[in-house]
C-alpha cells in the first residue's frame, strides 16, 4: 500500500504543516534503549522527527521483556540499537536511523551528538547521566531528561546554560551510580508514561511551544495517582 | 515551645514512613526538615529531594505554618 501524505492526518491540526516539516527537519540522538528509550523512540518516529540517531551498546535480556518496548522474545541476545533500528524502520520507513552499539563514554560522545538539535537521556546510571550532560552543553543542545524506579518518575529539560542535574542529584563527586531503582526495579507502564512525557517534552523544544519543563521537575508516583511540577531554582 | 502544622508527602520508597495524620502533621515550632528527616527515622541518604511548597530546598529550612512539604528519594532507572 502506497502511504503517502496520509501517514500525519492525524498529527492535524494539533501541529500546523510548517511544524510537521520543522519535526522532519529534526535530528534527536536518545542515549539508552531500555524502558524509556523504546517509547521515546518510537513515539518520536510516528510523531514525525526524521532523523534519529539511536545509541546502546547492550544486548536484549530476558529481564527486559517486563518492559521494554523493543524487546521481545526473538531479539533475546540482539543488540538494542540493532531491534531499535529495525523496529523504527518498519514503523516509518521516512525516519533516517543511525544505530550506535556502543556504549557512549567521555571521548565519543560528544562526536555522536554534536550534529543533532536535541539529546534524550534514557541512561540508567546517574553518573553516565552526568556525563551526557556534559557532552550535550559541549554541544550546545538542550537535553530531554526521564529517570524512573518502580511506579514513580522525574522529567525534566536542561538547556546548556543550566544548572541541570546538579540540582536533581547533588555533586558529581558524591554521586551513587544508582536510585532507588536497584530495590524497586521498573514497571511497564510507569516507564512508558515518563517516555511519553518525554517525547511531549522533546517535540515542545523542537518546536518551541507550550510550557517546557526547564529548571522544573515533573515528578509522578503512580500509588497515589501524584503528577506534581516542583521548581528546582 | 509552640506546636505548628504542615502537610506531609513521602515519595515511593519513603511512603513506608509515612506517619498518622500526615495530612495535618504537628511539629514544634522551629523544626528543620533535617530534624523531621531524624525524627521520622528515614534511612540515612534516603532523602535526595525536599521540596516545599512546589519549590526545592536544603534540609536546613525551618518549616512554617501551613507548608506543604515533599521528600523525594533519589531516581535514575531508564
Amino acid at each position: 500500500m502506497t502511504i503517502g501524505p496520509e501517514r500525519y492526518d492525524r498529527n492535524f491540526d494539533t501541529l500546523t504543516r510548517d511544524q510537521q516539516a520543522t519535526l522532519n527537519a529534526s535530528r534527536v540522538a536518545v542515549l539508552g534503549l531500555g524502558g524509556l528509550g523504546g517509547g521515546v523512540s518510537e513515539m518520536l518516529a510516528r510523531t514525525g522527527v526524521g532523523h534519529l540517531t539511536l545509541i546502546d551498546g547492550d544486548v536484549f535480556e530476558p529481564s527486559n521483556l517486563n518492559r521494554q518496548l523493543f524487546c521481545t522474545e526473538a531479539v533475546l541476545g540482539i543488540s538494542k540499537a540493532l531491534a531499535a533500528e529495525k523496529r523504527i524502520r518498519a514503523v516509518n520507513s521516512q525516519v533516517s536511523v543511525t544505530a550506535v552499539h556502543q556504549y557512549a563514554d567521555d571521548d565519543t560522545l560528544y562526536d555522536l551528538i554534536k550534529d543533532c538539535d536535541l539529546v534524550v537521556d534514557c541512561l540508567d546510571s546517574i553518573p553516565a547521566r552526568f556525563m551526557l550532560e556534559h557532552a550535550a552543553k559541549k554541544a550546545q543542545i538542550p537535553l530531554v531528561a526521564g529517570a524512573i524506579a518502580g511506579v514513580t518518575g522525574q522529567v525534566t529539560v536542561i538547556f546548556p546554560q543550566d544548572k541541570g542535574y546538579e540540582l536533581i542529584y547533588g555533586k558529581k563527586e558524591h554521586l551513587p551510580a544508582k536510585g532507588i531503582e536497584s530495590r524497586t526495579g521498573n514497571i511497564s507502564y510507569c516507564a512508558l508514561m515518563i517516555s511519553a512525557l518525554q517525547a511531549s517534552e522533546c517535540i515542545k523544544v523542537l518546536l518551541d511551544r507550550g510550557d517546557i519543563l526547564r529548571n522544573t521537575l515533573l515528578i509522578m508516583e503512580l500509588w497515589s495517582n501524584s503528577f506534581e511540577v516542583m521548581d528546582l531554582i | 515551645m509552640a506546636k505548628i502544622h504542615i502537610t506531609l508527602k513521602l515519595f515511593a520508597t519513603l511512603a513506608p514512613y509515612l506517619p498518622e495524620n500526615a495530612d495535618h502533621f504537628q511539629i514544634t515550632d522551629g523544626t528543620t526538615v533535617q530534624a523531621l528527616i531524624t525524627d521520622l527515622q528515614l534511612p540515612p541518604d534516603a532523602v535526595k529531594l525536599i521540596f516545599v511548597n512546589g519549590r526545592k530546598h536544603e534540609t536546613t529550612y525551618v518549616l512554617k505554618p501551613g507548608d506543604r512539604l515533599g521528600l523525594f528519594p533519589p531516581v535514575g532507572g531508564g
